[in-house]
């Protein structure tokens, strides 16, 4: 197991390099276009044209970072996308609610807002303008809340939905076959359930972990899903969801709230004056012990969302990797296309371990919080 | 890198769709599948675990019962070997008794039997003795008879007695 995290490493770097190539590569007169927060009608002619120029050359690191970041509009394959409902609000504006279909994937402005680079700006143009022409209004794109159905919160939709249709049912068999061995579905998750409820809740919470199971076991079934939606190469699959910071936040934030609102006068106790230590040792271990409570769900977060993020950039990298060589010969691009492929696969079953496995490590160290906040004094 | 930026920068939308929908599924699931789950497999091992102790306390009650029929035949065979034994004794004592009483008759049979022959042996020798007696009477009288034919004989004799007599008294 000591091979995963090397790996995972290598590959990060590997990854993080591609990425560093190909800014490279983009040059510095454009990424200050690119940013469209520092946009310039004047930058544009320059940026389109280099756009234009680089649009056939294969560049890893924009494919790589489109496939793991979110987007308006689910991308099929060639220039086929998935419209998905664009919702904007500002206090100037209102609501503003229409088809992402109507930017013509970031060509055209609707509605007096843009996509640059997949984030939405307000522009003072009229609809149908070229997008890369139309001026940005900075203090109004600063104050628009985008509550867009990006490509991500279709898929939380979607797993959300999976989540709800599959357990509900699964439950209806526990209600009209009471007491009888399990059958079908019931049979496929009744282990995974038993083994939350026994190997992480019971194990790390104890005898009160029964009040907290619901959310375990939802918050180990929607990391599960979502992580495996994400290794499906197609749609609808293939979203980093898991592996957005956003998503991993909340879930982090939840089981922080459950551990502060659950945590005893022990809990406390032990975090503002910790039993058996000195005073001025205490004023070196309080704050240590405070900065913790926030640490720990801060590394929830961040964990899944490497542990996903990575697993994505990986496979990509190898598939780049094909396309990347294929450019200087096409014989060399099937070659490294048989390497690439054979590690791919490896790669994916290392993924579907990983999509497993840290489902459980969030919900076990959750668990483990929430067990620390709500254990017992056993001793004095 | 900008976009690597973008990676840790949380989207404020994604942050709104997923806090509201993970708290929907949350408590959806909480109440319409965990619970029933929850509750099916707790009843399930509850039932799971009753079988097993029902079944164990047949075993123990099975052993038990069969202890039982063990004493029970152990019993009967005693009572059995007792009863044969009683019997037994009862059929060798009656036997005894049997014997006894039959040697005590046999005894009381022979005593009777000597005492009768006694009796008929001294009413024989009594009627024996008398016979003799009357024989010899009948002899004496026959010879006397014979002797005493005339009377000069009779007259010596009844001399000779006289004298005898006188003789014996003096």
């Amino acid at each position: 197991m000591s091979l995963k995290p090397l790996l995972r490493h290598a590959f990060l770097i590997l990854a993080a390099l591609l990425m560093g190539r190909s800014a490279a590569q983009h040059g510095t007169p454009d990424s200050t276009a690119h940013h469209p927060a520092v946009a310039t009608t004047g930058a544009h002619d320059a940026a389109s044209a280099q756009d234009h120029g680089a649009k056939e050359k294969f560049n890893a690191g924009k494919l790589i970072m489109d496939h793991i970041g979110d987007e308006h509009g689910w991308h099929l394959w060639g220039h086929t996308s998935l419209p998905l409902p664009v919702i904007l609000y500002n206090s100037e504006r209102g609501l503003s609610l229409f088809s992402s279909g109507r930017f013509d994937h970031g060509h055209r402005t609707y509605g007096g807002y843009a996509l640059h680079e997949g984030q939405v700006v307000a522009v003072d143009a009229p609809d149908g303008t070229d997008a890369h022409h139309a001026p940005v209004n900075e203090r109004l794109t600063a104050a628009t809340v985008d509550l867009s159905i990006t490509k991500n919160v279709a898929t939380l939709l979607l797993v959300s939905a999976l989540l709800l249709w599959v357990f509900i049912s699964v439950a209806r068999a526990y209600t009209r076959r009471a007491g009888q061995a399990p059958t079908g579905l019931q049979n496929l998750v009744e282990p995974i359930i038993l083994f939350v409820r026994d190997d992480v809740a019971k194990s790390a919470i104890g005898h009160k972990h029964e009040k907290y199971l619901p959310y375990l076991l939802t918050a180990f079934f929607f990391i599960f899903f979502s992580n495996l939606l994400g290794l499906v190469p197609f749609f609808p699959g293939g979203a980093n969801l898991t592996g957005n910071i956003a998503v991993t936040l909340v879930l982090a934030l939840i089981t922080f709230l459950i551990v502060t609102f659950s945590g005893n006068k022990h809990y406390w106790h032990h975090i503002f004056a910790m039993p058996g230590v000195p005073g001025w040792v205490l004023a070196i271990l309080t704050p240590v012990e405070v900065l913790g409570m926030f640490l720990k769900p801060f590394v929830l977060m961040i964990r899944l969302f490497a542990n996903i993020t990575a697993g994505h950039i990986i496979a990509l990298s190898f598939y780049s990797l094909i396309f990347v060589f294929g450019e200087t010969s096409a014989g060399a691009g099937y070659g490294v296309a048989i390497g690439s492929w054979a590690f791919t696969v490896f790669m994916f079953m290392l993924e579907l371990l990983v999509a497993f496995i840290q489902a459980y490590v969030f919900t076990f160290l959750s668990a483990m919080y929430i067990g620390a906040a709500v254990e017992e004094p056993h001793h004095h | 890198m900008p976009f690597l930026a973008s990676l840790v920068d949380p989207p404020f939308g994604l942050i709104f769709w997923m806090t509201l929908t993970f708290v929907t599924v949350l408590f959806l699931l909480a109440k319409f599948a965990w619970k029933p789950i929850l509750n099916g497999l707790k009843e399930r091992e509850a039932s799971i675990a009753d079988a097993l102790n029902e079944a164990k306390r047949a075993r123990e009650e099975m052993a038990s019962l069969n202890a039982k029929n063990e004493e029970l035949m152990r019993q009967a065979r005693e009572e059995r070997e007792l009863l044969l034994k009683e019997a037994r004794d009862i059929r060798d004592r009656e036997i005894a008794e049997a014997k006894g009483k039959a040697k005590a008759e046999a005894d009381a049979l022979l005593t009777r039997a000597r005492a009768d022959i006694q009796n008929e042996k001294n009413a024989a020798l009594t009627e024996m003795k008398n016979q003799v007696a009357e024989l010899s009477i009948l002899v004496a009288e026959r010879i006397l008879r014979e002797k005493l034919a005339d009377t000069k004989a009779q007259q010596a004799l009844v001399d000779k007695v006289m004298a005898e007599a006188q003789l014996r008294r003096s």
